[in-house]
């Protein structure tokens, strides 16, 4: 049994935002894999909980009429693995949720449920701020759209408001076409593991292959949240691909970076890997996109 | 202090291919109402904030740890547990017998988490290599046998199912 005071099941997006309204105190559970665990803990023990599982209508992935991927936020990282839409046009995200926890935390945790805890060390999100996702929150005045730069405000605190739930996350064509990314977590174990520091790097090579477009790095657990390394990302574009470009790139990185010392690792070793993290995912982005170093 | 009303809720579903029905608190855990109402000793009550998987079931066909799924969830869903697995006269599955055959058991506990994970691996009908397979079991814990011989297990009888032969190591 879960200590908890009160469940309400919503049955529709309407009903969730009429519960949220009527019960303000009340803690939204998606997937319920960090809520139930803290309820467990004691953390988050006798709170009233808004089940929104049940809404089938905020799963899966859709491609809109201007190229616009949007994700359900209820989709599961497994099923954004899998996804047809998500392997074509931005195979680094699903990547990047297939190394969340283990596989039956893959089939219970939601990408909406992995933004709205704010947490720096979700391994989804880095990959959405290298994309310059869109956070899609419906409420009583209907939807609203924010970057999901804003959308983070500092640890554990996103930016819904009173009656809002989170409905999807959006990446633009703009943003991910001619795109190759590469997302690296680092460890202490291959499963059920939390990022040390979570590295997400994507680029987009002219067409003969020798310059770079465009390049983007965003970091998870190098700052209070996830955040992108725009110096490295400015120094990058236009340059020719070459091993001088990808070091440069990887030292530019912490100048934007700010990672602190905690139990799981130091703040000097998580620039050292950050700084490493961002070579190889730039060599690995490149060789993706059929540039040669 | 605070007067606790209790909420109760029912909830419809199939288990193991039977149509059941149970009215439950909505304060359960799926673990909770797996074995307390269904009698589902197999699903095991482990760490129970789903880390160790000894509490997995399936439902429709994905692995799942019960502990950390909420009862009045499982409406309407197909839930299977290693109950679930045996012949009409208590025979093994295929991949009951390879973890008796492997000697992938000792305690016995990781056993039902392990063994549904497998059918579910096995229902891809998907031939994956020994790394894809060390992560897709990477959801349990066992501390008796190393791991070794249950990935023997599932890998003997994913290549009996394939009809093929077991590449030599």
């Amino acid at each position: 049994m879960y200590d908890m005071k009160a469940l309400y099941q919503a049955k529709s997006v309407a009903d969730a935002v009429a519960l949220r309204l009527a019960h303000p105190e009340a803690q939204i559970i998606a997937g319920g894999s960090d809520v139930l665990v803290q309820m467990r803990e004691g953390k988050r023990a006798g709170v009233e909980l808004i089940s929104i599982y049940g809404l089938d209508e905020l799963r899966g992935v859709t491609l809109e009429d201007d190229g616009t991927l949007c994700i359900g936020s209820l989709t599961s990282f497994s099923h954004i693995t899998r996804d047809p839409l998500i392997q074509q046009h931005i195979p680094v995200l699903g990547e990047a949720v297939d190394q969340v926890g283990g596989p039956q935390i893959r089939n219970i945790g939601t990408i909406g449920g992995n933004t709205c805890n704010g947490v720096t060390s979700a391994d989804s999100a880095s990959t959405l701020f290298a994309y310059d996702a869109v956070i899609e929150l419906t409420g009583p005045e209907g939807v609203r759209r924010v970057p999901i730069q804003d959308f983070y405000i500092r640890a554990g605190k996103v930016d819904i408001r009173e009656g809002e739930i989170q409905t999807a996350i959006r990446i633009s064509r703009e943003s991910y076409e001619r795109t190759f990314g590469h997302y690296i977590k680092y460890a202490m174990r291959n499963a059920m593991d939390i990022a040390t520091l979570g590295t997400s790097v994507n680029v987009r090579l002219s067409p003969d292959g020798k310059t770079v477009e465009r390049a983007r790095v965003a970091f998870g657990v190098a700052g209070p949240v996830p955040l992108r390394a725009e110096t490295a990302e400015r120094l990058a574009e236009g340059k020719p691909v070459s091993e001088e470009t990808a070091e440069a790139f990887a030292q530019a990185v912490k100048e934007d970076i700010n990672p602190r010392d905690s139990w799981r690792a130091a703040r000097d070793f998580r620039m050292h890997i950050a700084v490493e993290s961002a070579r190889r995912a730039f060599i690995e982005a490149v060789n993706r996109a059929g540039g040669a170093l | 202090m605070e007067k606790h009303v209790i909420q109760y809720e029912t909830v419809r579903f199939n288990l193991n291919g039977k149509d059941v029905e149970r009215t439950v608190d909505v304060r359960a855990s799926l673990t909770d109402m797996l074995r307390n109402d269904f009698r589902m000793t197999s699903v095991k009550k482990g760490c129970e904030v789903g880390e160790c998987g000894a509490c997995n079931v399936l439902i429709d066909g994905e692995a799942f740890n019960s502990c950390i799924y909420l009862a009045v969830w499982a409406n309407g869903k197909h839930i299977r547990t290693l109950e679930g697995l045996l012949g009409p006269n208590g025979e093994l599955s295929d991949i009951q017998q390879a973890f008796v055959d492997e000697a992938a058991i000792q305690c016995g506990f990781c056993t039902p988490g392990f063994i549904l994970t497998a059918v579910e691996i096995l229902e891809s009908g998907k031939e994956y290599t020994d790394d894809e397979l060390r992560k897709l079991l990477s959801g349990h814990l066992c501390r008796c046998t190393g791991y070794e011989n249950i990935l023997r297990a599932v890998k003997k009888t994913m290549y009996r199912r394939l009809g093929k032969p077991m590449p030599e190591q």
